[in-house]
């Protein structure tokens, strides 16, 4: 991975150059006009979510039930990662609402739902700091939850219909507007290189937070 | 002189509700303060948390070389 990271975030940063552009000359859509094109981002940072909540959620199971360490620095980053990429989600739909919705904030079941999940990540974080010696089985715990909190929340626009767009956006996208629709996915895979990228080095620091604890242990013994 | 211009102005406010009359008076919220902000939060952002990893690398390496010192000099 270590041969990859450098062509790898080379390439991620071609594509964060390139999709501003993109955007930019993207068409309007019919009823939001300039606003839209927020949810270029928008759209992308919920999938680099997903995949950090997926990631998180697997090598949660891994650490509880096999002790991996590997595992256990890999829930870390992808957990610190969720809350990362779920406070820009957030911030991006907040000023998406503001021109089309009227309001900074919208209690609408995704939203809030999204909320809850970035605070669950975000307890985790606060255990695994906070909580002592053992505070990462307990985490480990909560990045299980979090992970089986997504598709309650990627199914909420469909159970309770409230003001946020459904699911079914993205389907119709591909059939009326392909353009967009391309360009959401290019924006999308370019977020979830750049969640590739940073989790290496988060769990880089996580592999050499661990080294560190061991040096301490050998050096007291 | 300062009561009497916020007299003026109290006067010029309309007393209770009224209706738009001719012209197209919509409210407009600017959307490009909104887009640009988005975006511009994403970098400031991303150059934040991966100053934090360099931060933390960094300080992590410091601690090994310190602790690899006193190592050195109890030996």
């Amino acid at each position: 991975m270590k041969k990859l990271f450098v062509p790898l975030a080379v390439i991620v940063a071609a594509m964060f150059v390139a999709a501003p552009i993109a955007i930019a000359r993207a068409d309007y859509e019919s009823t939001m006009l300039l606003v839209q094109k927020i949810f270029y981002f928008h759209f992308a940072t919920w999938m680099a979510l997903t995949v950090a909540i997926g990631v998180c959620g697997v090598a949660s199971v891994i650490y509880l039930f096999k002790g991996s360490k590997a595992a256990d620095w890999y829930a870390a980053a992808s957990a610190e990662l969720c809350v990362i990429f779920g406070v820009f989600g957030l911030f991006s739909g907040s000023l998406w609402g503001r021109k089309a919705w009227g309001v900074w904030w919208q209690w609408d079941a995704r939203v809030t739902m999204a909320t809850m999940l970035v605070l669950v990540f975000l307890g985790y974080l606060m255990v695994r700091k906070y909580g002592g010696p053992g505070s990462e089985k307990l985490s480990a715990a909560m990045g299980i939850f979090g992970a089986a909190t997504a598709p309650f929340v990627y199914k909420s626009v469909d159970w309770w219909r409230t003001i946020h767009p459904q699911t079914t956006v993205m389907k119709t996208l591909g059939e009326k507007w392909p353009g967009a629709w391309m360009l959401v996915w290019f924006c999308s895979l370019a977020f979830i290189l750049l969640t590739v990228l940073l989790l290496v080095a988060r769990v880089h620091l996580e592999a050499m937070r661990s080294r560190l604890d061991d040096m301490y242990l050998a050096a007291e013994e | 002189m300062i009561s009497s211009l916020i007299v003026a102005v109290l006067q010029q406010i309309p007393e209770g509700f009224e209706r738009v009359t001719g012209g197209q008076q919509v409210e407009q919220i600017p959307a490009a303060p909104l887009v640009v902000a988005s975006y511009a939060f994403f970098l400031l952002l991303m150059v934040f948390y991966l100053w934090t990893i360099w931060r933390r690398i960094g300080k992590v390496e410091t601690d090994m070389r310190a602790l690899e010192q006193r190592q050195g000099q109890k030996r």
